[in-house]
Protein backbone atom coordinates (compact mmCIF):
# COMPACT_ATOMS: atom_id res chain seq x y z
CA UNK A 1 0.00 0.00 0.00
CA UNK A 2 1.30 3.68 -0.91
CA UNK A 3 1.60 5.96 1.44
CA UNK A 4 -0.93 9.89 0.14
CA UNK A 5 0.06 12.70 0.39
CA UNK A 6 -1.06 16.34 -0.45
CA UNK A 7 1.49 18.32 -2.28
CA UNK A 8 -0.35 21.52 -3.65
CA UNK A 9 -3.45 23.30 -2.52
CA UNK A 10 -5.42 26.00 -4.47
CA UNK A 11 -8.13 27.92 -3.35
CA UNK A 12 -11.00 30.58 -4.21
CA UNK A 13 -13.33 31.52 -2.29
CA UNK A 14 -15.80 34.16 0.20
CA UNK A 15 -12.22 34.43 2.02
CA UNK A 16 -9.77 35.41 -0.41
CA UNK A 17 -8.56 33.88 -3.99
CA UNK A 18 -5.52 32.64 -3.06
CA UNK A 19 -3.73 30.98 -0.15
CA UNK A 20 -2.00 34.24 1.97
CA UNK A 21 -5.22 36.20 1.32
CA UNK A 22 -7.16 32.85 2.87
CA UNK A 23 -4.60 32.48 5.81
CA UNK A 24 -4.90 35.91 6.88
CA UNK A 25 -9.25 35.91 6.75
CA UNK A 26 -8.85 32.78 8.56
CA UNK A 27 -6.60 33.96 11.25
CA UNK A 28 -8.30 37.30 11.96
CA UNK A 29 -12.21 36.01 11.79
CA UNK A 30 -13.53 37.49 8.60
CA UNK A 31 -16.25 36.89 7.23
CA UNK A 32 -17.55 36.56 3.58
CA UNK A 33 -20.74 36.56 3.75
CA UNK A 34 -23.26 39.67 2.12
CA UNK A 35 -26.56 40.71 0.91
CA UNK A 36 -27.30 40.05 -2.57
CA UNK A 37 -30.73 42.10 -3.22
CA UNK A 38 -31.77 40.68 -5.95
CA UNK A 39 -32.60 37.22 -4.60
CA UNK A 40 -35.57 39.18 -2.38
CA UNK A 41 -36.85 40.59 -5.53
CA UNK A 42 -37.16 36.86 -7.40
CA UNK A 43 -38.75 35.58 -4.14
CA UNK A 44 -36.04 34.22 -1.71
CA UNK A 45 -36.69 34.36 1.91
CA UNK A 46 -33.07 35.11 2.79
CA UNK A 47 -30.77 37.61 0.38
CA UNK A 48 -27.64 36.23 2.32
CA UNK A 49 -25.46 34.83 0.70
CA UNK A 50 -21.24 34.49 0.48
CA UNK A 51 -19.63 36.90 -1.94
CA UNK A 52 -17.38 35.46 -4.91
CA UNK A 53 -16.68 37.56 -7.54
CA UNK A 54 -16.76 36.09 -11.14
CA UNK A 55 -13.28 35.40 -11.83
CA UNK A 56 -12.09 36.85 -15.56
CA UNK A 57 -10.62 34.67 -17.60
CA UNK A 58 -10.42 36.13 -20.81
CA UNK A 59 -6.21 36.00 -21.59
CA UNK A 60 -5.77 33.31 -19.08
CA UNK A 61 -7.46 30.83 -21.25
CA UNK A 62 -8.51 30.64 -24.75
CA UNK A 63 -12.02 30.67 -25.46
CA UNK A 64 -12.50 27.23 -26.64
CA UNK A 65 -11.34 26.03 -22.81
CA UNK A 66 -13.88 29.10 -21.29
CA UNK A 67 -16.71 28.71 -23.24
CA UNK A 68 -17.58 25.05 -21.78
CA UNK A 69 -16.79 26.79 -18.03
CA UNK A 70 -19.64 27.38 -15.68
CA UNK A 71 -18.97 30.16 -13.02
CA UNK A 72 -17.67 27.15 -10.13
CA UNK A 73 -15.49 25.82 -13.48
CA UNK A 74 -14.07 28.83 -13.41
CA UNK A 75 -13.10 29.31 -9.85
CA UNK A 76 -12.11 25.79 -9.66
CA UNK A 77 -9.52 26.16 -12.67
CA UNK A 78 -8.31 29.27 -10.49
CA UNK A 79 -7.90 27.34 -7.61
CA UNK A 80 -6.22 24.39 -9.40
CA UNK A 81 -3.93 26.44 -11.01
CA UNK A 82 -2.62 27.88 -7.83
CA UNK A 83 -2.31 23.85 -6.10
CA UNK A 84 -0.37 23.00 -9.37
CA UNK A 85 2.30 25.81 -8.84
CA UNK A 86 2.44 25.39 -5.41
CA UNK A 87 3.22 21.42 -5.97
CA UNK A 88 5.47 22.17 -8.43
CA UNK A 89 4.24 20.45 -11.27
CA UNK A 90 3.69 22.38 -14.45
CA UNK A 91 2.54 21.40 -18.06
CA UNK A 92 5.68 19.46 -19.16
CA UNK A 93 5.55 17.45 -16.30
CA UNK A 94 1.32 16.68 -16.78
CA UNK A 95 1.76 15.95 -20.00
CA UNK A 96 4.74 13.26 -19.58
CA UNK A 97 2.87 11.39 -16.43
CA UNK A 98 -0.46 9.79 -15.86
CA UNK A 99 -2.34 12.11 -14.04
CA UNK A 100 -5.90 11.93 -13.06
CA UNK A 101 -8.94 14.45 -11.34
CA UNK A 102 -11.58 13.48 -9.14
CA UNK A 103 -13.72 16.70 -8.17
CA UNK A 104 -16.79 16.96 -5.90
CA UNK A 105 -19.70 18.82 -7.89
CA UNK A 106 -23.01 17.93 -7.41
CA UNK A 107 -25.05 21.04 -9.47
CA UNK A 108 -24.74 23.30 -12.48
CA UNK A 109 -27.99 25.05 -12.05
CA UNK A 110 -27.29 28.49 -13.87
CA UNK A 111 -26.37 27.00 -17.10
CA UNK A 112 -29.11 24.69 -16.97
CA UNK A 113 -31.53 27.45 -16.33
CA UNK A 114 -29.72 29.59 -19.03
CA UNK A 115 -30.20 27.29 -21.70
CA UNK A 116 -33.83 26.49 -20.98
CA UNK A 117 -34.73 30.35 -20.95
CA UNK A 118 -32.67 30.78 -24.28
CA UNK A 119 -34.44 27.97 -25.62
CA UNK A 120 -37.92 29.54 -24.76
CA UNK A 121 -37.33 32.74 -25.77
CA UNK A 122 -35.56 31.78 -29.46
CA UNK A 123 -37.54 28.45 -30.03
CA UNK A 124 -34.57 26.85 -31.23
CA UNK A 125 -31.75 24.68 -29.47
CA UNK A 126 -29.26 25.83 -32.02
CA UNK A 127 -29.17 29.63 -30.39
CA UNK A 128 -28.09 27.95 -27.02
CA UNK A 129 -24.84 27.85 -27.88
CA UNK A 130 -21.98 24.79 -28.27
CA UNK A 131 -21.16 25.52 -24.61
CA UNK A 132 -24.03 24.85 -22.66
CA UNK A 133 -23.48 21.20 -22.80
CA UNK A 134 -20.24 20.75 -21.20
CA UNK A 135 -20.86 23.73 -18.58
CA UNK A 136 -24.50 22.03 -17.35
CA UNK A 137 -23.60 18.50 -16.85
CA UNK A 138 -22.50 17.81 -13.25
CA UNK A 139 -19.09 16.15 -14.57
CA UNK A 140 -18.22 19.59 -15.85
CA UNK A 141 -15.03 20.46 -13.36
CA UNK A 142 -13.14 17.30 -13.92
CA UNK A 143 -14.37 17.24 -18.02
CA UNK A 144 -13.20 20.91 -18.46
CA UNK A 145 -10.27 20.67 -16.20
CA UNK A 146 -9.03 17.25 -17.43
CA UNK A 147 -9.37 18.93 -20.86
CA UNK A 148 -7.36 22.02 -20.03
CA UNK A 149 -4.41 20.57 -18.37
CA UNK A 150 -4.18 17.87 -20.88
CA UNK A 151 -4.85 15.02 -17.94
CA UNK A 152 -4.37 11.29 -19.16
CA UNK A 153 -5.16 9.25 -15.74
CA UNK A 154 -8.42 8.97 -13.81
CA UNK A 155 -11.32 11.70 -14.77
CA UNK A 156 -14.51 11.41 -12.98
CA UNK A 157 -16.99 13.49 -10.35
CA UNK A 158 -18.13 12.63 -7.35
CA UNK A 159 -21.36 13.64 -6.41
CA UNK A 160 -22.36 13.29 -2.42
CA UNK A 161 -24.24 16.72 -1.56
CA UNK A 162 -22.26 18.74 1.10
CA UNK A 163 -19.87 15.90 1.20
CA UNK A 164 -19.26 16.00 -2.49
CA UNK A 165 -15.36 17.24 -1.70
CA UNK A 166 -14.36 15.25 1.14
CA UNK A 167 -15.16 12.15 -0.68
CA UNK A 168 -13.30 13.19 -3.98
CA UNK A 169 -10.41 13.37 -2.07
CA UNK A 170 -11.31 10.59 0.25
CA UNK A 171 -11.06 8.33 -3.47
CA UNK A 172 -8.43 10.03 -4.57
CA UNK A 173 -6.57 8.59 -1.27
CA UNK A 174 -7.76 5.33 -2.12
CA UNK A 175 -6.85 5.37 -6.06
CA UNK A 176 -3.24 5.97 -5.26
CA UNK A 177 -3.26 4.35 -1.70
CA UNK A 178 -3.90 0.95 -3.85
CA UNK A 179 -0.87 1.92 -6.63
CA UNK A 180 -3.30 2.63 -9.63
CA UNK A 181 -2.41 6.21 -9.87
CA UNK A 182 0.49 8.09 -8.37
CA UNK A 183 -0.78 11.59 -8.84
CA UNK A 184 -4.72 13.48 -8.93
CA UNK A 185 -6.08 16.90 -8.68
CA UNK A 186 -8.77 15.99 -5.53
CA UNK A 187 -11.10 19.05 -4.60
CA UNK A 188 -14.49 20.57 -4.86
CA UNK A 189 -16.55 23.24 -6.76
CA UNK A 190 -19.95 24.88 -6.00
CA UNK A 191 -21.70 27.68 -7.61
CA UNK A 192 -22.80 30.39 -5.43
CA UNK A 193 -25.69 32.19 -7.60
CA UNK A 194 -28.87 32.69 -7.27
CA UNK A 195 -30.26 29.90 -9.76
CA UNK A 196 -28.71 27.21 -7.38
CA UNK A 197 -29.84 27.98 -4.26
CA UNK A 198 -33.97 28.62 -4.49
CA UNK A 199 -34.83 25.38 -4.11
CA UNK A 200 -32.52 25.68 -1.05
CA UNK A 201 -34.17 28.49 0.00
CA UNK A 202 -37.75 27.10 -0.19
CA UNK A 203 -36.40 24.67 2.52
CA UNK A 204 -36.69 27.91 5.13
CA UNK A 205 -32.86 26.36 6.41
CA UNK A 206 -30.93 29.69 5.32
CA UNK A 207 -30.65 32.36 8.04
CA UNK A 208 -32.32 35.34 7.72
CA UNK A 209 -30.15 37.56 9.97
CA UNK A 210 -29.95 40.03 7.01
CA UNK A 211 -29.67 43.13 9.20
CA UNK A 212 -25.89 41.41 10.38
CA UNK A 213 -24.27 39.30 7.64
CA UNK A 214 -21.56 38.44 8.93
CA UNK A 215 -23.51 37.91 12.46
CA UNK A 216 -25.76 35.58 10.73
CA UNK A 217 -23.57 32.23 10.51
CA UNK A 218 -23.52 31.02 13.97
CA UNK A 219 -22.17 27.58 13.73
CA UNK A 220 -23.09 26.11 17.23
CA UNK A 221 -24.35 29.47 18.90
CA UNK A 222 -27.75 28.78 20.46
CA UNK A 223 -29.13 31.63 18.78
CA UNK A 224 -28.17 30.53 15.19
CA UNK A 225 -31.36 30.36 12.98
CA UNK A 226 -30.06 28.61 10.06
CA UNK A 227 -26.37 28.15 7.01
CA UNK A 228 -25.98 30.70 4.75
CA UNK A 229 -25.11 29.90 1.21
CA UNK A 230 -21.50 29.84 -0.18
CA UNK A 231 -19.34 28.58 -2.60
CA UNK A 232 -15.77 28.64 -4.54
CA UNK A 233 -13.32 25.87 -5.14
CA UNK A 234 -10.33 24.30 -3.48
CA UNK A 235 -8.04 22.10 -4.89
CA UNK A 236 -5.36 19.59 -3.45
CA UNK A 237 -2.70 17.72 -5.45
CA UNK A 238 -3.06 14.39 -4.25
CA UNK A 239 0.46 12.28 -4.54
CA UNK A 240 2.01 9.34 -3.33
CA UNK A 241 4.77 9.42 -0.98
CA UNK A 242 7.42 7.79 -3.33
CA UNK A 243 6.16 10.08 -6.26
CA UNK A 244 6.67 13.14 -4.19
CA UNK A 245 9.77 12.52 -2.66
CA UNK A 246 11.46 11.36 -6.16
CA UNK A 247 10.17 14.68 -7.36
CA UNK A 248 11.74 16.68 -4.61
CA UNK A 249 8.03 18.21 -3.57
CA UNK A 250 7.25 19.45 -0.77
CA UNK A 251 4.93 17.51 1.22
CA UNK A 252 1.92 20.13 2.59
CA UNK A 253 0.24 16.47 4.78
CA UNK A 254 -0.05 12.99 4.67
CA UNK A 255 -3.68 11.24 3.85
CA UNK A 256 -3.98 8.67 6.86
CA UNK A 257 -7.78 7.68 7.24
CA UNK A 258 -10.70 8.17 5.25
CA UNK A 259 -13.76 7.54 7.15
CA UNK A 260 -17.84 7.30 5.64
CA UNK A 261 -21.20 6.28 6.48
CA UNK A 262 -24.92 6.67 5.14
CA UNK A 263 -27.36 7.29 8.02
CA UNK A 264 -29.92 5.30 6.38
CA UNK A 265 -33.07 7.25 6.86
CA UNK A 266 -34.32 10.51 6.39
CA UNK A 267 -33.73 12.78 3.41
CA UNK A 268 -32.50 15.87 5.10
CA UNK A 269 -32.72 14.88 8.96
CA UNK A 270 -29.23 13.98 9.96
CA UNK A 271 -28.29 11.56 12.70
CA UNK A 272 -25.89 11.38 15.56
CA UNK A 273 -25.29 7.74 15.12
CA UNK A 274 -24.02 7.75 11.44
CA UNK A 275 -21.46 10.61 12.04
CA UNK A 276 -20.12 8.51 15.04
CA UNK A 277 -19.61 5.54 12.37
CA UNK A 278 -17.96 7.83 9.97
CA UNK A 279 -15.51 8.88 12.61
CA UNK A 280 -14.85 5.80 14.16
CA UNK A 281 -14.07 4.23 10.70
CA UNK A 282 -11.82 7.04 9.91
CA UNK A 283 -9.67 7.20 13.39
CA UNK A 284 -9.66 2.88 12.71
CA UNK A 285 -8.09 3.69 9.15
CA UNK A 286 -5.87 5.45 10.68
CA UNK A 287 -4.76 3.50 13.36
CA UNK A 288 -5.25 6.58 15.81
CA UNK A 289 -7.32 7.30 18.74
CA UNK A 290 -8.94 10.13 19.46
CA UNK A 291 -6.21 11.52 21.64
CA UNK A 292 -4.44 11.70 18.99
CA UNK A 293 -6.11 14.90 16.89
CA UNK A 294 -5.06 18.09 17.33
CA UNK A 295 -7.78 19.70 15.76
CA UNK A 296 -11.14 19.07 14.13
CA UNK A 297 -12.96 20.87 11.55
CA UNK A 298 -16.44 20.28 12.10
CA UNK A 299 -19.51 20.32 9.53
CA UNK A 300 -22.00 22.52 11.63
CA UNK A 301 -23.43 24.82 9.05
CA UNK A 302 -25.48 26.95 11.80
CA UNK A 303 -28.39 24.94 11.51
CA UNK A 304 -29.84 23.93 14.61
CA UNK A 305 -30.84 20.61 13.93
CA UNK A 306 -27.52 19.41 12.16
CA UNK A 307 -25.22 21.62 14.66
CA UNK A 308 -26.92 19.69 17.22
CA UNK A 309 -26.44 16.21 15.85
CA UNK A 310 -22.64 16.71 15.14
CA UNK A 311 -21.96 17.87 18.45
CA UNK A 312 -23.66 14.82 19.84
CA UNK A 313 -21.19 12.81 18.19
CA UNK A 314 -18.55 14.85 18.55
CA UNK A 315 -19.11 14.12 22.49
CA UNK A 316 -19.18 10.34 21.83
CA UNK A 317 -16.09 10.00 19.79
CA UNK A 318 -14.00 13.06 21.30
CA UNK A 319 -15.79 14.37 24.56
CA UNK A 320 -13.03 12.59 26.91
CA UNK A 321 -10.13 13.85 24.70
CA UNK A 322 -10.98 17.61 24.95
CA UNK A 323 -10.14 18.19 21.37
CA UNK A 324 -9.99 21.85 19.90
CA UNK A 325 -12.74 21.98 17.20
CA UNK A 326 -14.20 24.59 15.10
CA UNK A 327 -16.16 25.42 12.18
CA UNK A 328 -14.71 27.88 9.55
CA UNK A 329 -18.59 28.36 8.17
CA UNK A 330 -18.78 31.07 10.39
CA UNK A 331 -16.83 32.70 8.17
CA UNK A 332 -17.62 31.29 4.67
CA UNK A 333 -21.44 30.27 5.08
CA UNK A 334 -21.61 26.99 3.82
CA UNK A 335 -19.70 26.04 0.92
CA UNK A 336 -21.71 22.97 0.09
CA UNK A 337 -20.09 20.51 -2.65
CA UNK A 338 -16.65 22.47 -2.23
CA UNK A 339 -16.87 22.40 1.65
CA UNK A 340 -15.11 19.11 2.16
CA UNK A 341 -11.67 20.26 -0.04
CA UNK A 342 -12.20 23.88 1.52
CA UNK A 343 -11.81 22.13 4.91
CA UNK A 344 -8.97 20.61 4.26
CA UNK A 345 -6.84 23.35 2.40
CA UNK A 346 -8.52 25.57 5.82
CA UNK A 347 -7.11 22.94 8.10
CA UNK A 348 -3.76 22.78 6.55
CA UNK A 349 -3.04 26.43 6.41
CA UNK A 350 -3.79 26.30 10.15
CA UNK A 351 -1.39 23.03 10.36
CA UNK A 352 1.18 25.16 8.62
CA UNK A 353 1.15 27.98 10.37
CA UNK A 354 0.30 27.05 14.09
CA UNK A 355 -2.97 28.19 14.61
CA UNK A 356 -7.03 27.29 14.78
CA UNK A 357 -9.03 29.68 13.14
CA UNK A 358 -11.93 30.76 15.24
CA UNK A 359 -15.38 29.51 15.21
CA UNK A 360 -16.67 32.90 14.86
CA UNK A 361 -20.54 34.02 16.26
CA UNK A 362 -19.94 31.71 18.80
CA UNK A 363 -21.46 33.76 21.74
CA UNK A 364 -23.82 31.46 23.58
CA UNK A 365 -22.68 27.88 22.74
CA UNK A 366 -25.83 26.16 23.34
CA UNK A 367 -26.22 22.61 25.42
CA UNK A 368 -24.55 20.12 23.16
CA UNK A 369 -21.44 22.63 22.13
CA UNK A 370 -21.36 23.95 25.86
CA UNK A 371 -19.80 20.18 26.48
CA UNK A 372 -17.12 20.91 23.73
CA UNK A 373 -13.93 22.42 23.55
CA UNK A 374 -14.52 24.94 20.79
CA UNK A 375 -12.25 27.62 19.75
CA UNK A 376 -14.84 30.80 19.57
CA UNK A 377 -11.56 32.89 18.91
CA UNK A 378 -8.25 32.51 16.55
CA UNK A 379 -5.96 30.12 19.16
CA UNK A 380 -2.29 29.71 19.04
CA UNK A 381 -2.02 25.90 18.48
CA UNK A 382 0.55 23.53 17.23
CA UNK A 383 -1.43 21.01 14.99
CA UNK A 384 -0.05 17.57 14.42
CA UNK A 385 -3.09 15.74 13.10
CA UNK A 386 -6.50 17.51 12.07
CA UNK A 387 -10.05 15.44 11.09
CA UNK A 388 -12.15 16.86 9.21
CA UNK A 389 -16.21 16.35 8.63
CA UNK A 390 -18.79 16.97 5.86
CA UNK A 391 -21.99 15.61 5.93
CA UNK A 392 -24.82 15.80 2.93
CA UNK A 393 -28.60 15.18 2.18
CA UNK A 394 -29.09 11.78 1.95
CA UNK A 395 -27.29 10.57 4.94
CA UNK A 396 -24.09 10.82 3.01
CA UNK A 397 -21.03 11.31 5.80
CA UNK A 398 -17.16 11.88 5.54
CA UNK A 399 -14.17 11.87 7.64
CA UNK A 400 -10.56 12.56 7.13
CA UNK A 401 -7.88 12.59 8.94
CA UNK A 402 -4.69 14.52 7.97
CA UNK A 403 -1.02 14.17 9.68
CA UNK A 404 2.11 16.56 9.19
CA UNK A 405 4.96 14.82 7.79
CA UNK A 406 7.70 15.60 9.97
CA UNK B 1 -28.12 47.96 -43.21
CA UNK B 2 -25.16 49.18 -45.30
CA UNK B 3 -22.58 46.76 -46.66
CA UNK B 4 -19.97 48.72 -44.70
CA UNK B 5 -22.30 48.70 -41.49
CA UNK B 6 -21.95 44.65 -42.09
CA UNK B 7 -18.60 44.59 -42.26
CA UNK B 8 -18.03 46.59 -39.15
CA UNK B 9 -20.66 44.46 -37.20
CA UNK B 10 -19.33 41.32 -38.18
CA UNK B 11 -15.56 42.59 -37.84
CA UNK B 12 -16.28 43.20 -33.84
CA UNK B 13 -18.01 40.18 -32.96
CA UNK B 14 -15.13 38.22 -34.55
CA UNK B 15 -12.73 40.08 -32.76
CA UNK B 16 -14.82 40.01 -29.62
CA UNK B 17 -15.88 36.26 -29.34
CA UNK B 18 -13.55 34.36 -31.51
CA UNK B 19 -10.23 36.45 -30.47
CA UNK B 20 -8.91 36.72 -33.39
CA UNK B 21 -6.58 39.19 -34.71
CA UNK B 22 -8.44 42.02 -36.96
CA UNK B 23 -5.97 42.47 -39.27
CA UNK B 24 -6.01 39.02 -40.75
CA UNK B 25 -9.88 39.42 -41.35
CA UNK B 26 -9.58 40.20 -45.04
CA UNK B 27 -11.92 39.86 -47.75
CA UNK B 28 -10.22 36.96 -49.30
CA UNK B 29 -8.50 35.12 -46.07
CA UNK B 30 -10.51 32.07 -45.48
CA UNK B 31 -13.28 31.89 -42.72
CA UNK B 32 -12.29 28.64 -41.43
CA UNK B 33 -8.63 28.84 -41.64
CA UNK B 34 -8.50 32.49 -40.04
CA UNK B 35 -11.03 31.92 -37.28
CA UNK B 36 -9.38 28.45 -36.48
CA UNK B 37 -12.83 26.98 -36.65
CA UNK B 38 -13.96 23.73 -35.11
CA UNK B 39 -17.72 22.41 -35.27
CA UNK B 40 -18.01 23.38 -32.25
CA UNK B 41 -17.13 27.28 -33.17
CA UNK B 42 -19.87 27.22 -35.51
CA UNK B 43 -22.55 26.39 -33.46
CA UNK B 44 -21.29 29.92 -31.78
CA UNK B 45 -21.28 31.42 -35.06
CA UNK B 46 -24.79 30.50 -35.44
CA UNK B 47 -25.56 32.08 -32.06
CA UNK B 48 -23.83 35.36 -32.77
CA UNK B 49 -25.15 36.01 -36.24
CA UNK B 50 -28.56 35.67 -34.68
CA UNK B 51 -27.63 37.73 -31.83
CA UNK B 52 -26.46 40.60 -34.34
CA UNK B 53 -28.35 40.51 -37.32
CA UNK B 54 -31.45 38.33 -36.35
CA UNK B 55 -31.83 35.55 -38.65
CA UNK B 56 -30.43 32.23 -38.25
CA UNK B 57 -28.21 30.49 -40.83
CA UNK B 58 -28.58 27.05 -41.23
CA UNK B 59 -25.22 24.72 -40.80
CA UNK B 60 -25.46 23.65 -43.96
CA UNK B 61 -24.98 27.57 -45.24
CA UNK B 62 -21.60 27.72 -44.14
CA UNK B 63 -20.66 24.73 -46.73
CA UNK B 64 -21.15 27.73 -49.78
CA UNK B 65 -18.84 30.24 -47.31
CA UNK B 66 -15.07 30.16 -48.09
CA UNK B 67 -13.85 33.59 -47.76
CA UNK B 68 -14.96 36.76 -45.58
CA UNK B 69 -16.21 38.37 -48.93
CA UNK B 70 -18.53 35.63 -49.12
CA UNK B 71 -19.58 35.55 -45.46
CA UNK B 72 -20.40 39.44 -45.63
CA UNK B 73 -22.31 38.66 -48.95
CA UNK B 74 -23.94 35.86 -47.79
CA UNK B 75 -24.92 38.19 -44.79
CA UNK B 76 -26.04 40.88 -46.82
CA UNK B 77 -28.20 38.52 -49.10
CA UNK B 78 -30.13 37.10 -45.80
CA UNK B 79 -30.57 41.15 -43.99
CA UNK B 80 -31.38 42.64 -47.63
CA UNK B 81 -28.61 45.19 -47.78
CA UNK B 82 -27.67 48.22 -49.78
CA UNK B 83 -24.05 47.71 -50.88
CA UNK B 84 -21.99 50.86 -51.07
Amino acid sequence: MNRVVITGMGIYSCLGYNLDDVKNSLYTGKSGIGLEPIRKELGFRSALTALVEKPILKGLLPRRQRVGLPVHGEYAYLSTVEALKKAGVDQDWLNANEVGIIFGNDSCAEPTIRSVDTLREKGDTALIGSGAVFQAMNSTVSMNLSTIFQLTGINYTVSAACASGSHAIGMGYHMIKSGMQDMIVCGGAQEVNYHSMGSFDALQAFSIREDAPTKASRPFDRDRDGLIPSGGAATVVLESYDSAVKRGANILGEVVGYGFSSNGGHISQPTVEGPVRSLEKCLKDAGLLAKDIDYISAHATSTPVGDMCEAKALYEVFGEAKTLISSTKGMTGHECWMAGASEIVYSLLMMHNDFVAPNINLENPDEDAAKLNIAASTKEHKIDTFLSNSFGFGGTNSSLIIKKVQ
Amino acid sequence: MELNKIIEVTKGFLVEEFEVDEELILPDANLKETLDLDSLDYVDLVVVIEQNFGFKVQQEDFTDIHTFQDFYAYIEGKVGATAK
